[in-house]
């Protein structure tokens, strides 16, 4: 597009304020929320008369909501370490090596990234219960890593089949043993990806709610978006907002800062497994 | 490989009877092989161990009398627990329900996905600030945007019940229901517009303004050249959408709690084993919903033809 006209100018502004402010008043307005003070609650308006932080402060100083943060963390990291190096072991298999049991690998990941999860909550449970991993950070860890493992598996076979390969040749007839091949020269072109990939599924195992409301009993191991529900208000009649809002921005920021500097990569990752195959 | 064997049996055998390699293949393709199965092997297995497992031990739960309140009445029955939750007009109506949501939303959310995915692909000022804000939706915890909905739609408390003469919309099933979808929508759409977006960039970009030098409008543009081209992407995101919102749970959780006739068939199997501590009547509806899957993915798959997510993998 060479020219742009004023009125496809105005057209093309006004179709961007409006994605803007779609995306962005949800999101507003839970902040705006945790940061009214408990009277104000029942005030409508996007903007707080009064700004407080109290409820931030609240909230960090209880192991309620402290503790499945802290939960929240380290299962997400320790799910995503595995997830990602099994996924990365497999799909190097599957961008580039030939063996029998390829589509049956590709075939079953497609199977589980579509898996309705609710079917594996009961059986689950009863055997988690009777395995004793029932309310532990690794009963959450097990099923977070097998459902990172498809997302994984398609998004690091696609970026790994874009990586050059020849150039691993070529360094070791320069005279790179394997291992300085591999250290100097694939793992930086193998690094953009697996930090894609690795977003992508911390983000899944953050967001999950369903298995984590399931699998949890206690503070132990609940992890932070199934902890809100557990907040506790003046009195049983009245839903603890200010709480809840401020503990909805606080898992938020971690998604923000993910989106913030990783855009690029992380609409890359999304549609590379997708569309591309 | 065209059986169903599951990888992990194969890598066994091939290690453990490397001869039964056909003769024909090099010690080189022999050794590839082998390293290929072993690395795929703790993957598949971790996979298998977490879904197919639970599958076959939640098909013996459903056959079973199974009250948790009642663990020491436990029994074989048969297929008395389809019977009764096929029975139940709870099964029909939450899965009535669950349809109603999946197909309004993945509609609507179709249309807007696509008509976000031209302001993506085509916007000349900000891309990148709004590619950046329109993640923010598909990045949010389900949970706390679902808080937000709620807090928005209670009445003299949201900015949303406000503007609507302050209804409680939560507790009115039809309307309750709108609000579902409507949450699903804004939480789904940036994602099928990554998606149609990545489809949009592989219109080639010539064959638009060839059609334009021919004369054709920008609608006769969208729908001769644009969806044609795009029809692989699109059925992917179709699928996708598809089975991830008949699975909606978090949104229903948070918003209603089922309540009010807005019970999903996920919520319904949760309630069932949590409320109702019942795990053969929970198995059944968890076999059940997983059938309704297997149907839904079969039609798309049938549509798919040669361009099937995955396929591209294979080829190589």
């Amino acid at each position: 597009m060479a020219v742009i006209t004023p009125r496809q100018r105005t057209g093309w502004a006004t179709a961007n304020l409006v994605v803007l402010a779609l995306a962005l008043i949800p999101v507003l307005w839970l902040v705006s929320l945790s940061f009214k003070t408990p009277a104000a609650v029942l005030d409508p308006s996007l903007w707080p008369a009064q700004w407080t932080w109290g409820n931030y402060s609240g909230i960090l100083q209880t192991s309620q909501f402290l503790r499945p943060l802290v939960n929240s963390i380290g299962i997400g990291i320790i799910s995503t370490l595995i997830a990602v190096t099994l996924a990365s072991m497999a799909a190097y298999a599957v961008a580039r090596l030939e063996f029998p049991g390829k589509r049956v690998l590709v075939g079953l990941a497609l199977l589980i990234a579509m898996f309705p999860l609710i079917a594996l909550v009961t059986p689950m449970f009863t055997i988690e219960r009777q395995l004793g991993l029932f309310n532990t950070w690794f009963g959450l860890i097990i099923p977070y890593v097998a459902f990172g493992l498809p997302l994984g598996i398609y998004t690091l076979s696609a970026f790994f089949r874009e990586i050059p390969w020849e150039l691993e040749k070529a360094a070791k007839m320069d005279g790179a043993t394997p291992f300085q091949a591999f250290i100097r020269v694939i793992a930086p072109l193998a690094a953009p990806g697996m930090v894609t990939t690795a977003i992508l599924v911390f983000l899944a195992c953050w967001s999950d709610f369903l298995l984590a409301i399931s699998f949890t009993s206690s503070i132990s191991s609940r992890t932070a978006p199934a902890a809100m529900e557990y907040f506790s208000g003046g009195s049983v009649f009245t839903v603890p907002t200010g709480p809840i809002a401020a503990a909805a921005v606080v898992i938020t920021i971690p998604i923000i800062i993910f989106v913030l500097f990783f855009q690029r990569r992380i609409v890359a990752g999304l549609t590379s497994g997708a569309v591309k195959g | 490989m065209s059986t169903t064997t599951p990888a992990v049996v194969t890598a066994a055998e091939s290690e453990a009877k490397p001869k039964r390699a056909k003769p024909q293949l090099s010690e080189g393709a022999k050794a590839e092989r082998r390293l290929g199965l072993m690395l795929i092997a703790p993957a598949v297995v971790v996979m298998i161990a977490v879904t197919a497992y639970p599958v076959i031990y939640a098909i013996y739960l459903s056959l079973e009398r199974y009250n948790l309140e009642l663990p020491q009445d436990v029994k074989f029955i048969g297929f008395a627990n389809y019977a009764a939750v096929l029975g139940s007009q709870y099964w029909w109506q939450s899965l009535t329900v669950t349809a109603i949501i999946t197909v309004i939303s993945v509609s609507i959310t179709l249309v807007l996905g696509m008509l976000l995915a031209q302001v993506l692909h085509r916007t000349v000022f900000f891309r990148g600030v709004i590619r950046t804000v329109s993640l923010i939706p598909y990045g949010i915890v389900t949970v706390a945007a679902a808080y937000s909905w709620q807090f928005a739609w209670t009445p003299s408390q949201g900015y949303l019940a406000a503007l609507f003469n302050n209804n409680a919309p939560l507790t009115n099933q039809a309307q309750a229901i709108g609000v579902i979808i409507l949450a699903e929508i804004w939480k789904t759409t940036p994602f099928m517009a990554l998606l149609l977006l990545a489809g949009l960039s592989l219109v080639p970009e010539d064959l638009q303004k060839a059609a334009r030098v021919d004369g054709a409008t920008a609608w006769q543009r969208f729908t001769r050249i644009t969806l044609p081209l795009m029809k692989p992407a699109i059925l992917v995101a179709l699928l996708f959408r598809t089975l991830d919102s008949f699975r909606i749970f978090d949104n229903i959780f948070i918003l209603t709690s089922g309540n009010n006739g807005t019970s999903s068939v996920s919520t319904l199997g949760y309630d069932n084993l949590f409320n109702a501590l019942n795990l053969g009547i929970g198995s059944t509806i968890s076999i059940l919903i997983f059938i309704c899957v297997a149907i839904i993915a079969t039609i798309f798959i049938l549509g798919f033809g040669t361009a099937a997510p995955g396929s591209n993998l294979e080829r190589r």
